[in-house]
């Protein structure tokens, strides 16, 4: 066992293992209206400001936590972990940069699948950690990502992928980019078996998630009030030299905009998503899959 | 300082200069100057050598942006026999920083798509600086699909900055538009073959560059996020490029030792524009060699193997 490995804490993860980073305490305040909330309610409330609705961060795995049934929940890849292929250094080294992420979220990377059930129906689920690294998709993201799409393949159930993340991940250069191309080949391959799909974007979802598995769901969800787009607004101001208008690339003007379907506040997303599934996997012009006729 | 030269070129540039100066007076006077412009030829040769021999990662990001770097159709004109290029989304506009159409290229019928940048400022505006909008991958969509129906394969140039970062693309669903393109890439039932001839600039290159080949001229690059953009977001100040181009490994070299890129095609001294001719030559032996090659497979085969291909990208442990 390497000194890192000893001073990193033993995560082997079981089913339901919930951590809770957030500081101590238990009072804390939303992130908008500032009103002082008590955390127990809060987090009965799954993290959505009673007062004003505000749909504030949640973990990767306590989203997961929320959304599957507390039964029957299996991580996949659990033990993927980060490599440094470029040996990657800017003003701090990418190798301390994950090992001070990993510490900080008790997470390997910043991607959790899992295969569970949604109201007692198969999924495969997935959830971005947007504390680790700004959910940055590099070659763990990817792989697990593709893991979790041929589970759903094998499995025949559908994939449900929350995304929060501000796009690829500079350390591991053209490598990430790759994932880009990675992600999307497994989401086409869900496509012409006939495997729902959902993406839920969540806040925020940018660059080159968002031109990929983000942007491919059957139906394209998003929780209320999240950024959402290609470019960041930074970039865009740049270019453009101008301020841009109140509410640009947030959800609803998404929805106007035509590139989502839907915006689901957190409350209600597993009985609507579970209503869709059913919906789409209701469709008796489908064809018999693996000798059970839709029929029968 | 010569417009047409980058900085580290400057030397260069001072004795071609001196050369053409030499070879002016030369007709005038009728002085036989042949002896003293061959010395400056061959010093100017030498000099070359020189500063290509050790080129830092930031000067061949430079390189790839050369002002006088062929572009795409400067390329298109030289490889293919016939092209007939084919215009529009049928949505919303044609996009002029993506190019495409139905070529023929010894003797093969193939589909064509590229990104295309301006040389004057009029066509650099034109071009919108080779950044294309959403209509220009929802045109490359509709090509590929042609590529498809007809089963012709499919041959893109990169060429890019990246995808245009504004108000109207955002609107317009840049990211849907990439996205859609990948996922219709990595199923393509045709061979498809890509080449970045200049700048692969990150998710705008690569929404035309999933193929079952990737090529790279020795002189471009390939990366995530631009030297510059990278520096400003970890260096807090885009000054820092020159590190940030390094860190990245963004150049060809490094790229093939990674195995993201199949094939380097070595360009001359001095780069690709100096001797345009001879890299569309090497370029189109390359693109010729792999359609061989590829048109050997079935659909079947070609799906199987690019998905391999795309799985095995990235590296872990565990």
């Amino acid at each position: 066992m390497s000194w890192l490995q000893k001073l990193m804490p033993s995560r082997i993860r079981t089913e339901g293992g919930s951590k809770r980073t957030v500081p101590e305490g238990l009072w804390t305040k939303c992130d908008s209206c500032t009103s002082v909330l008590y955390r127990p309610e809060l987090e009965r409330n799954l993290s959505v400001c009673p007062k004003c609705g505000t749909h504030m961060a949640v973990t990767a795995r306590d989203r997961l936590e929320q959304f599957l049934d507390p039964e029957g929940k299996q991580e996949i890849a659990a033990g993927l972990e980060p490599a440094d292929p470029l040996k990657f250094r800017d003003s701090k080294r990418y190798r301390d940069r994950v090992v001070t992420a990993q510490r900080a979220t008790g997470e390997k990377d910043a991607l959790v699948a899992m295969t569970g059930a949604l109201n007692g129906r198969k999924v495969v689920a997935c959830a971005f950690e947007f504390r680790f690294m700004g959910g940055s998709m590099g070659s763990v993201v990817g792989e697990k990502f593709a893991r979790a799409g041929q589970e759903s393949l094998r499995l025949r159930a559908p994939l449900i992928c929350f995304s929060a993340t501000g796009g690829a991940r500079m350390q591991e250069g053209l490598l990430s980019l790759m994932q880009m191309a990675k992600t999307s080949a497994v989401l086409a391959r869900l496509a012409e078996e006939g495997i729902p799909y959902m993406s839920v974007l969540t806040h925020p979802t940018t660059g080159g998630v968002s031109a990929s598995l983000g942007m491919l769901g059957d139906v394209n969800i998003a929780e209320p009030g999240a950024l959402i787009g290609f470019a960041g607004p930074r970039v865009i101001e740049q270019t453009v030299r101008e301020k841009l208008p109140e509410g640009f690339q947030r959800s609803e003007f998404l929805l106007e905009k035509g590139a989502i379907d839907m915006i689901v506040d957190r409350r209600e997303m597993r009985d609507e998503i579970s209503s869709l599934l059913d919906i789409l996997t209701a469709g008796v012009h489908s064809k018999p899959v693996s000798g059970e006729l839709v029929d029968s | 300082m010569n417009p047409n030269y980058l900085d580290f070129e400057q030397p260069i540039a001072e004795l071609q200069a001196k050369i053409d100066e030499l070879r002016n007076v030369g007709s005038d006077n009728a002085i036989n100057l042949d002896e003293e412009i061959q010395r400056l030829q061959s010093k100017m040769r030498q000099k070359i050598k020189a500063i290509f021999k050790d080129l830092t990662p930031w000067q061949i990001s430079q390189l790839s942006r050369h002002p006088l770097r062929p572009y795409t159709l400067d390329y298109v004109e030289k490889l293919f026999d016939d092209f007939h290029e084919l215009h529009g989304d049928r949505a919303f506009a044609d996009d002029h920083a993506i190019v495409g159409g139905l070529a023929r290229f010894r003797g093969r019928a193939l589909v064509f798509i590229g990104q295309q940048k301006g040389r004057d400022t009029k066509a650099k505006i034109f071009r919108n600086f080779g950044m294309p909008r959403p209509e220009g991958y929802r045109k490359a969509h509709r090509l590929m699909n042609i590529a498809a129906r007809f089963k012709l394969p499919l041959v893109t140039f990169i060429d890019t900055p990246g995808a245009y970062p504004g108000v109207g693309a955002e609107e317009r669903g840049q990211s849907e538009a990439i996205a859609r393109n990948l996922q219709l890439m990595s199923r393509l039932p045709v061979p498809i073959v890509c080449s970045v001839i200049g700048e692969g600039g990150s998710g705008g290159a690569l929404a035309i560059g999933v193929g079952d080949r990737v090529n790279i001229l020795e002189y471009s690059t390939y990366s995530v996020i631009s030297p510059e953009g990278c520096a400003s977001i970890l260096w807090k100040d885009a000054a820092n490029a020159e590190e940030a181009a390094t860190a990245l490994g963004i150049t060809s070299d490094r790229l093939k030792k990674l195995g993201l890129v199949d094939e380097v095609i070595p360009e001359p001294l001095g780069g690709a524009h100096k001797e345009p001719d001879e890299v569309a030559g090497r370029l189109a032996d390359c693109i010729e060699r792999q359609l061989d090659e590829l048109s050997a497979s079935s659909a079947d085969e070609l799906i199987e193997n690019r998905f391999k291909r795309l799985m095995s990208f990235g590296q872990f442990q565990g």
